[in-house]
């Protein structure tokens, strides 16, 4: 199965940016399909990017984020070539991980 | 052995077993998800189900937040499409332990709550769902300090649907 994550880690020397990009459905529970009814909550509740052993970012998410969700931010150090790896884990218990390659 | 480390442990047992279950999915090398979840802080179940803003603060904070113009909130004036609004903070607060946002008319308030560890820049971009226009409040917990800045966002065709 491929990976739900799709990350692009750029370094600029002292800073590592961090773009995510996650396939998921981000069902709220609140939007009713074509026949009236109620579509389950299906969300990603955490994210977490992980480098050299460190949490380096940490997403606690409802389901008001958008489907297929977006995240950027930036930490200082990280290496080129170096790995940073990425989990999530739903409100159904279901999770995927990656790693990704510091560019 | 004390309450704390009984507590840890005991923790750190039960999302093995989480682990275990999961490997019937398949698709995750065992071993991963304990450490994950262990490096993570507890999944604030409670304050996404709170539904006006003072409450989010309330259960999630337990404190008050003052406005601040050191907060930056860059979000669109106009929303077409409320299913996908960017909404990014950046601050200039020293300190900054983690960053949440708020929609105040979605039927849950809080969208998402950000850990920032030590040596993580205090900035972050995202993408929500705004039912209808709303104000979108930022907080940002500096210091052992919370901090706001919030903004109107006008939504034409609203994201949660019917």
């Amino acid at each position: 199965m491929a990976s739900t994550i799709r990350v692009r880690a750029t370094s600029s020397g002292e800073t590592t940016e961090v773009q995510a990009l996650i396939q998921h459905p981000m069902d709220s529970g609140f939007v009713k399909d074509s026949k009236g009814e109620i579509i389950p909550a299906h969300f990603i509740q955490q994210l977490t990017f992980e480098y050299d052993g460190k949490n380096v970012f940490a997403a606690d998410w409802g389901g008001g984020i958008s489907k297929d969700p977006y995240v950027k931010f930036t930490f200082k150090g990280g290496k080129k070539g170096d790995e940073l790896k990425i989990s999530w884990v739903d409100n159904k218990g279901a999770t995927d991980t990656t790693t990704a390659k510091i560019q | 052995m004390s309450d704390v480390e009984f507590s840890a442990t005991r923790r750190l047992i039960l999302q093995g077993a989480g682990a275990v279950a999961l490997i019937g999915l398949g698709n995750l090398p065992f071993g991963l998800t304990p450490a994950l979840a262990a490096a993570n802080d507890k999944y604030p179940e409670d304050a996404f189900k709170q539904k006006s803003d003072a409450d989010v603060i309330k259960t999630l904070y337990g404190k008050t937040a003052e406005p601040s113009d050191k907060v930056k909130l860059d979000a669109p004036e106009i929303a077409e499409n409320g299913a996908v609004v960017p909404i990014s903070v950046s601050t200039t607060l020293a300190d900054v332990t983690s960053i949440a946002f708020l929609v105040s008319e979605n039927p849950n308030v809080l969208i998402a709550k950000y850990n920032i560890p030590a040596g993580t820049m205090p900035a972050v971009a995202n993408r929500i769902k705004m039912a209808k226009t709303s104000n979108v409040t930022v907080l940002v917990e500096a210091g052992g300090k919370l901090y706001s800045a919030n903004k109107e966002v006008k939504v034409t065709v609203g994201g949660c649907g019917g």
